[in-house]
């Protein structure tokens, strides 16, 4: 075996590295998301676009690369935006599990460390997640909620813009890759 | 089976998540209740550290500002320009607490004046979700909250307390889209239900279209929903005009206008009247002070259970005179001193004996006040205990008698029929 097939072998393309976290980086970095969104709007209206929440289901799910993680992870960071909304719980856990889920199962076939890719990756997330969100309050919870498609692309696109150094920034706190 | 879990193991959890959501949800909508744990739970671990931000913005606000923006003055202009940049920025944040000390005021002055019982409260951070309309306040069930009270400011409604958790509470602002209450418009009292809509005007829906609703005029709560009591008031009307069944009125939210950092929590509601039109909208009655000093005789009718002051004191929720009401005399009172001072150095009794003392002679110079009734400063006691009998029927006049016509007079403390 040459030297270039053992490089290979120990270290593995990017589109196949699973990134670790320490535990405390699952609790506190969702936990500041949220934080972010319920406490900064007040004080910064502007800046209630922000899904940081989803953002942060979308990475981790990204660099998990593991379905069931992904959704695991959706699931508890929606309950816990469920819990300090108005809605009942599971309308943003459902929505968010989805997320998980896809965003994993997509990282599974591309190389997600790429810059275009998660830009891409976070704008169609925002969309999906917005679209569930309004498919789900409008057939299980019968809420007449108007949809605008102009808005919804305007702010993808913006919290597309947020993520890639926000990804950046939490690409940072992976203690290790295998 | 076990074959077809293990081969598709990510779709059953994901499935699996799926199901135990909805059925979550399911059960939410089916029996109209919450998963209190999980919520008691979220929010007692998300307050604290959302208390813990708005302490260090108190504390490091004024040392950013300080630091950061007077550094950019000082590079753009030398010495000169750094002072005024201080100055502003002093004067900013001067204003800034008269302006935070001026709500709290406001806000503690309209809970002093309002029928109802309220409580104030700060706001300490949003829902979640981009498009959430609620708040949360630093208040929870610990310090009475309940569920459906209403929220609001001196200068109208802010929504409803929608759950109360131990250290804060969910508020669902008039703007939310699930929002209703029972408005009446103040100029032709045409009844609607206020509606939210997700943005920043509200509409009132279910006004016929041949009902009189006037662009500027102002809608309050009717308190037929139970939550808001009467009388407050909601906004003026920004665009009137007929629908296809039902009129199309937009409404200006006046609770929102100026920011929400402070608000009241009406913890026991008392309903109270639909203001007349030209009135300010304000939930508050504006007392005039006391007017000065009248005459010499003051005190009198402080402890006169027969006095304007007293009288007011025979109802239950009024209080004891004070020396401030005493201040407040009228004709009567002093006319009434009068014949007191002359009953006494004539010495004759109201009401016994058939003889009325001579009006036209001049009463001694003022006294001490009379002694006093133990019950008569009490309030209640008045009502039961007359300190002046009724005057005697008049003895006949004589038509040569100087007194006459003053005997004719009634008698002090009674109010002659006819008169209100």
């Amino acid at each position: 075996m040459s030297e270039f097939d053992d490089r290979l072998i120990a270290d593995p393309p990017r589109k196949a590295r699973v990134s670790q976290f320490r535990p405390v980086v699952w609790l506190v970095i969702p936990l500041i998301a949220i934080l972010f969104q319920v406490y900064v709007p007040r004080f910064v209206q502007s800046l209630s676009y922000l899904e940081l929440p989803l953002l942060v289901t979308v990475y981790f799910s990204l660099m998990r690369r593991q379905p069931i993680a992904g959704g695991l992870i959706g699931a508890a960071i929606g309950l816990a935006q469920d819990s300090l909304s108005q809605h009942p719980l599971g309308v943003f856990g459902i929505v968010m599990t989805l997320v998980g889920y896809f965003a994993a199962s997509v990282s599974l076939r591309f190389d997600v460390e790429n810059l275009a890719l998660r830009f891409m990756l976070s704008f169609l997330f925002f969309l999906f997640h917005r679209f569930f969100f309004w498919l789900i309050s409008r057939s299980l919870l019968g809420l007449e909620m108007d949809i605008e498609l102009a808005q919804m692309v305007i702010l993808g696109f913006l919290n597309a813009v947020v993520a890639i150094p926000l990804f950046f920034i939490l690409d940072r706190l992976r203690t290790e890759s295998r | 089976m076990e074959t077809f879990l293990s081969r598709y193991r990510n779709l059953s959890v994901l499935l699996l998540l799926i199901v135990a959501q909805l059925l979550l949800l399911a059960y939410q909508v089916k029996s109209n209740q919450d998963v209190r744990l999980i919520r008691v739970w979220a929010v007692t671990a998300v307050t604290p550290f959302a208390r813990l931000v708005e302490w260090v913005r108190d504390g490091t606000g004024g040392l950013i500002s300080d630091y950061i923006l007077l550094r950019d003055v000082r590079n753009e202009n030398k010495a000169l320009r750094e002072e005024l940049g201080r100055t502003r920025v002093e004067n900013y944040f001067l204003k800034a607490e008269l302006a935070a000390a001026d709500r709290v005021k406001a806000l503690q002055d309209a809970q002093v004046k309002m029928p109802s019982k309220t409580l104030i409260a700060s706001v300490i951070g949003t829902g979640t979700g981009s498009n959430s309309r609620v708040v949360y306040i630093n208040r929870g069930s610990t310090a009475g909250i309940k569920r459906s009270m209403a929220v609001i400011t001196p200068e109208g409604i802010v929504g409803k307390v929608i759950a109360a958790y131990p250290t804060a509470s969910l508020v669902m602002l008039v703007t939310e889209q699930n929002f209703a209450a029972g408005v009446i418009s103040q100029k032709n009292g045409v009844r609607g239900i206020l509606r939210g809509q997700g943005t920043s005007v509200l509409t009132v829906e279910q006004i016929l279209n041949e009902s009189k609703v006037e662009q500027g005029e102002w809608f309050y709560t009717t308190g037929e929903d139970r939550i808001f009591p009467r009388g407050l008031p909601v906004g003026q009307v920004k665009l009137a005009r007929p629908g296809r069944n039902f009129m199309e009125v937009q409404i200006q939210p006046s609770g929102l206008a100026s920011g929400i950092d402070e608000v009241l929590v009406v913890i026991d509601g008392v309903h109270g009247e639909i203001p007349p039109p030209g009135t300010p909208p304000s939930p508050g009655v504006q007392i005039l002070p006391a007017p000065p000093k009248a005459g010499p005789a003051e005190g009198a009718a402080a402890t006169d259970p027969a006095s304007p002051d007293t009288a007011a004191a025979t109802h239950p929720a009024a209080q004891p005179p004070s020396p401030a009401a005493a201040e407040q005399r009228t004709d009567a009172d002093r006319l009434k001193e009068k014949y007191r001072r002359i009953g006494e150095a004539q010495n004759h009794v109201y009401g016994a004996g058939r003889r009325s003392p001579d009006f036209t002679k001049a009463p001694p110079p003022p006294g001490p006040p009379p002694a006093q009734n133990p019950a008569a400063g009490q309030p209640g006691a008045t009502t039961t205990a007359p300190a002046q009998p009724p005057a005697a029927p008049a003895a006949k006049p004589k038509p040569d008698t100087p007194g006459a016509t003053e005997r004719s007079k009634p008698p002090v403390g009674t109010i002659p029929p006819g008169r209100p």
